[in-house]
């Protein structure tokens, strides 16, 4: 009896060889791709580099130009990154350590529902309810802490601002501060645990002395993997925050970030302005990537100590 | 030295076990005692939902601190505290995604119709917005050109993506052997999930603007944008269910005299297949929401194009943007806000459903790791 398993003698050791090479084709076709995304980056965006500077946007040649963008960039992370690493890490513990443990996992499905709903609906409901809620909020804000630089008003009437871009953001990556924070605090070896609790630890005393001293590398590189996304969201940014130069005041419409400013200009632009916006999400695409790296080399590092698998 | 001294029997009926600990009401009080506190609060400053909720529950946790440190003591109390801070905490996540759908629901469903589902805005100018306004008419026009350019652009992505990924995956499990090759592709698959969507769109635009001209934009260079987003969602998805597929099977099979590569699609992927299954599903599920690499790379048209490698193409989230940045006629934006919601809401059930198929398939078809 010839079983399709087994059949073949020469055929299957050539299959071997073509199945193992297709693999390792595919492995190496992952590092061609990342390769190729900063060479054809890098080429696009060589005129940017070379031309005369006066012909860029502004006029002042392209870091000029670039560096407001940067900055804004990194405020809207910022902010998001300030109101959802406390929640994100709050919602974690609750849902590892407080929630009673059948509805433990129910609601880590329900954060992660965050995760599932589209950024360019986060954006559409960012300008149609966020927005408008918050114009009290800020011309409170205005009068009442006016003195502050981040807080100068006059108020934007519409909410169309770059605290309200941020907030949107943050609720965008609390699912991935979240799910990630929950699985290296599931992880805490539970004799830690137990041994903290039956020393007469109360709850809050064993996780800050069994569960955040584990979880520690964990969590800032899960905030970092947060601040990589933060970074290089778009839509929420593009329709949220009504964009202009760049200014301290969070609650005047302003600033820009390089993401959205791609999105926003990128349908309309040709020529040198191409090679520009090109050159931009160059720029975001080494931002990211050294944060992401930086991530990433934590939790590695963590692994190989933490003894947890 | 510590004076010795005999207590003398506690006169009342608790024991010393439960001596000093709030009954199992206290907190509930403490709850009902800042919600009317709350309410009258409130009230001064001119009354409103939200403001009772923020200074009730600022009052609870404030209260349940003080309450628990003057009967149980400072460790308890500030565990309490805490307790309640992390409660609150997960309350104001829910918040937003309690808002979100609410928010699409209630301005979806209006302008859901089967007119919505099966036309396109070929032919929509902003004279015909203006005029159903004006007459109160059903507001015309609809997404069917974005469906169409949604399906088929995510369609392309899958078809790229799944075949590489399922054999880097299967590279990585079962032939590399931990060396520096598997460990810079895993590094790298791990950094590639953080790439900006905007940055893949570039790259895909880029990459065939050199080759086709700058400007081109068609479905597929879209297609492409959102593989460079897809590929290490799969990767790493499959590379868990291989993992646990157990070294048994293998072993029986190599025993049996079958080879490498029929062990691993005979064997090991069939095993594994229900967990690649949801792993595709939730990557298709990530992608199909991607506003800004579909922009840069198929445009957007009105019409519908069923063309992937010639001419601009719509999805629904570019539908979405569009109809809300630029209104088919600037001065009633209301039919094109009513598109995208009801867009909006077509989009989010495609995305939960694709999360519900993913999590039946998983629990359904959840390989059997042989425990």
């Amino acid at each position: 009896m010839s079983n399709t398993l087994t059949e073949g003698g020469a055929k299957g050791r050539a299959g071997d060889k073509v199945f193992s090479g297709l693999t390792l084709f595919a492995g190496c076709l992952i590092l061609v791709v990342l390769f190729a995304v900063a060479a054809f980056l890098i080429l696009q965006a060589m005129p940017t580099f070379a031309a005369d500077p006066a012909k860029i946007t502004g006029g002042e040649g392209f870091w000029v130009y670039i560096w407001p963008i940067v900055i804004g960039t990194l405020i809207a992370a910022v902010i998001a990154l300030l109101i959802a690493t406390p929640v994100g890490i709050g919602v974690a513990l609750f849902i590892s350590h407080f929630a009673p443990r059948k509805m433990a996992q129910g609601l880590g499905y329900v954060v992660d529902l965050l995760a599932a709903i589209p950024s360019v609906v986060y954006g559409a409901w960012g300008i149609a309810v966020l927005a408008p809620a918050l114009v009290p909020v800020y011309g409170w804000l205005a009068e009442n802490a006016g003195w502050i630089p981040i807080f100068q008003g006059p108020a934007s009437q519409t909410g169309k601002t770059m605290l309200t871009a941020g907030i949107v953001l943050s609720v965008m990556i609390l699912p991935i501060i979240t799910s990630l924070s929950r699985e290296i605090f599931l992880q805490t070896p539970k004799l830690h645990e137990e041994a903290a609790l039956a020393m007469g630890a109360t709850r809050w005393e064993m996780i800050r002395m069994a569960v955040f001293p584990f979880a520690r590398a964990g969590v800032i590189s899960a905030v970092m993997l947060g601040l990589g996304r933060a970074l290089g969201e778009t839509m929420a940014v593009a329709l949220v925050l009504s964009s202009g130069a760049l200014i301290p005041s969070l609650i005047k419409s302003g600033n820009q970030t390089i993401a959205a400013e791609i999105a926003l200009n990128f349908p309309e632009a040709f020529g040198l302005r191409l090679s520009e916006l090109i050159a931009a999400g160059l720029i975001l695409f080494v931002i990211t990537l050294a944060v992401n790296m930086i991530a990433r080399w934590i939790i590695s590092r963590h692994k190989e100590f933490s003894g947890a698998n | 030295m510590p004076q010795l001294t005999t207590t003398s029997p506690a006169p009342v009926k608790r024991n010393s076990l439960t001596k000093n600990q709030l009954p199992g009401w206290a907190n509930w009080a403490v709850l009902a005692g800042s919600l009317i506190l709350g309410a009258a609060l409130s009230t001064l400053i001119g009354f409103n939902v939200i403001a009772w909720a923020l200074i009730s529950a600022a009052l609870f946790v404030i209260a349940g601190y003080f309450v628990t440190l003057s009967v149980e003591g400072g460790r308890k109390a500030k565990d309490r505290f805490v307790t309640n801070i992390i409660v609150a905490a997960f309350i104001v996540a829910l918040l937003p995604l309690v808002s979100v759908i609410w928010t699409v629901l209630a301005k979806g469903i209006p302008g859901l119709s089967m007119g919505f589902l099966t036309t396109s805005m070929n032919g929509m100018t902003g004279a015909v917005d203006n005029a159903s306004v004006q007459n109160g008419t059903e507001v015309l026009g609809g997404a069917y050109h974005a469906i169409v350019g949604t399906v088929l652009i995510t369609l392309w992505a899958t078809i790229i993506s799944v075949p590489i990924g399922l054999l880097a995956a299967v590279y990585l499990v079962e032939y590399s052997k931990g060396g520096a090759l598997s460990r810079a592709i895993t590094f790298f698959v791990d950094v590639m999930t953080g790439i900006p969507s905007i940055v893949a769109g570039l790259f895909a635009a880029a990459f065939f603007g050199l080759m086709f001209g700058p400007g081109t934009r068609t479905g597929f260079i879209a297609a492409v944008a959102l593989t460079v987003l897809m590929i290490p969602v799969v990767i790493r998805s499959t590379e868990e269910m291989l993992k646990i597929v157990p070294n048994e099977l293998r072993e029986a099979a190599y025993a049996l005299g079958v080879r490498k590569w029929r062990t691993i699609i005979k064997v090991v992927v069939p095993t594994a297949i229900s967990g690649i299954a949801s792993g595709v599903t939730l990557a298709i599920a990530r992608v199909i929401g991607e506003t800004a690499p579909i922009l840069v790379t198929a445009g957007f048209v009105n019409s519908i194009n069923w063309n992937v490698f010639s001419g601009w193409m719509a999805t629904l989230p570019t539908f979405i943007y569009r109809q809300l940045m630029n209104p088919t006629s600037p001065t009633n934006v209301d039919p094109s806000a009513q598109r995208a919601w009801a867009a909006a809401l077509i989009l989010i059930v495609f995305v939960m459903l694709l999360n519900l198929i993913a999590r039946l398939i998983a629990r359904i078809f959840a390989p059997k790791t042989g425990r």
